[in-house]
């Protein structure tokens, strides 16, 4: 089996990946149909919270169909097209986080920089290979562009906090998504053509992280900070951390790391995306709601995109720069 | 409807959804194909273009928004897309000689087409939605059998304030609420009393 894999082109090593995801989303999705075929036939006695449950599944499933067929168009027709794509997912979290802040009036010009301005350059940075300037652009220079804008649209009200509103939206949305693209950018000496399984990598290490905390924390007591999530236990975050490691290890052979830098480059991820995770729980329940989605639904219409990749947006730069900064590259 | 103007139907039918979203919920009722009149909050001249788009296509084709005629025909541009796009009804928000300002809404309604009335009759710039003006109920007397629903814009207002040429991207949805219906004998002041306060009350649904 390992040999037979070795002997594997790196294009025909992603294909088997994809063919593999597929695959796996095709039985879950059998079973959901069957599922809800089952339930339809129990009638109605079964009341509102198994359905509930059973709908959250079923977005959570369409999500990740969603996310894999993005991954695989965006590996079939090549880095650009990714590139392109993942700027389509920031511009789409961003406008759910922005609905979600309340702006004035005076903030339209800066809203208009953050999403035709700062958000395209950040990946025609990421297109261009510019990692240097595309490190430092938000976090240094859109950091001083944007409240200038602000202070020139002449509102003082609330400056400090809409400003504060504004940065965090762009750092995480547009600053921590465009970091995925730019895996694939990253030249490994012997590595070429496989960096798709780096991004891979890292999404499916931070995602069983954060479905591993998830069930874990099911029956657990008090919560750490119940007022911000009902769900975080350290105990369960141990949990993820170690799920998400051990995955990490095992799929070192994916990866240019040997096990063991790969355990510690997953745990690294891990930390920062279930942290992550919990820092956007805090500004959702600032913003009186329990999921960007759910408020969409009473008020916006948003799809909830933002719940799902928050950790992505946090691990992703962290781990960016610590493979970075670990190979030298 | 000519190629030019579906073309651009497509083209605004995209954009809006792209920075909108342009979601409709329908709360009270559902999407029908029967003579209706929406009534909704007007805080911005977009609200029209998202109301337009967030009907289902099917409705979108036999309903008409009203538009304010100084504004809408002010360059040709404006009136190409009001006529041929939007397929919309011009009203004059000042009255002229003595000519009913309801008139052209009045024979759109006999032909059978629905309408989108914002009856505050101008932008609003508060929370609240302005007193609501006449028109409405005076619509409602002259034809009974025509279903009023009430619908609130939400935030439109902050995808392009007053003033701002480019918009910004926010997510926006248009309630539609349980029809009113007046009833026999009810006051005018107490009827548009109570549209409004339909309309209001789908802020916080």
């Amino acid at each position: 089996m390992g040999t037979f894999l070795r002997g594997l082109t790196g294009n025909q090593q992603v294909s088997l990946l994809f063919v593999l995801l597929f695959g796996l989303l095709f039985i879950a999705s059998g079973v959901s149909v069957l599922l809800s075929v089952r339930e339809r036939r129990a009638g109605e006695d079964e009341s509102g919270e198994r359905e509930l449950r059973l709908r959250d599944n079923q977005a959570l499933l369409r999500s990740s169909w969603g996310m894999a067929l993005v991954f695989w168009i965006g590996w079939a027709l090549g880095e650009g097209v990714a590139i392109v794509l993942f700027g389509f997912v920031s511009f789409f979290i961003l406008r759910e986080f922005i609905s979600l802040s309340p702006t004035r009036r005076g903030d339209h010009r800066s809203l208009v920089m953050a999403f035709f301005i700062v958000l395209p350059l950040q990946y025609a940075l990421v297109w261009t290979e510019r990692f240097n300037l595309f490190t430092v652009f938000i976090p240094v220079y859109v950091f001083l562009a944007i409240p200038v804008v602000s202070a020139l649209g002449n509102d003082p009200q609330r400056f400090l906090e809409r400003n504060a509103k504004l940065q965090w939206g762009i750092m995480v949305c547009v600053y921590g998504m465009s970091h995925v693209p730019a895996l694939l950018l990253l030249s490994f000496p012997g590595f070429v053509g496989r960096t798709a399984f780096l991004v891979f990598f890292l999404v499916l290490v931070v995602q069983t992280c954060m479905l591993v905390q998830h069930i874990a924390s099911r029956r657990m007591g008090t919560p750490v900070a119940p007022a911000i999530s009902e769900s975080f236990h350290w105990r369960s975050w141990a949990m993820g951390l170690a799920a998400g490691g051990l995955l990490g290890a095992l799929l070192a052979g994916l990866t240019p790391f040997k096990p063991l830098p790969a355990l510690a480059m997953a745990l690294v991820a891990c930390v920062a995306g279930s942290m992550g995770h919990l820092v956007m729980k805090a500004i959702k329940r600032d913003r009186g709601v329990t999921h960007w989605g759910s408020a969409g639904r009473s008020t916006t219409g948003a799809s909830g995109l933002l719940d799902r990749v928050d950790a992505l947006c946090f691990a992703a730069p962290v781990f960016f720069h610590s493979v970075r900064w670990t190979f030298d590259l | 409807m000519n190629l030019r103007a579906t073309a651009m139907s497509v083209f605004l039918l995209g954009l809006v959804r792209l920075l909108t979203g342009a979601q409709a919920r329908w709360h009270g009722c559902p999407p029908k194909a029967e003579q209706r009149i929406y009534f909704a909050n007007h805080q911005s001249h977009a609200d029209l273009v998202l109301i337009w788009a967030a009907l289902p296509h099917e409705l979108r084709s036999i309903t008409r928004p009203i538009a304010a005629k100084d504004y809408w025909t002010a360059s040709n541009f404006k009136r190409w897309i009001t006529t041929e796009v939007f397929n919309a009804v011009y009203v004059e928000r000042e009255r002229k000689g003595d000519e009913d300002p309801l008139q052209p809404l009045i024979n759109a309604l006999e032909s059978g087409d629905s309408l989108i009335l914002f009856p505050e009759g101008t932008r609003g710039h508060e929370e609240d939605p302005q007193p609501f003006k006449s028109g409405l109920y005076n619509l409602a007397q002259r034809f009974p059998g025509v279903v009023l629903v009430p619908a609130w814009i939400h935030n439109v207002q902050r995808v392009m304030p007053k003033g701002e040429v480019v918009p910004v991207p926010v997510l926006c949805s248009v309630t539609f609420g349980e029809p009113v219906a007046l009833g026999a004998e009810e006051p005018r002041a107490d009827f548009l009393k109570r549209a409004r306060e339909a309309v209001i009350a789908l802020r916080e649904v």
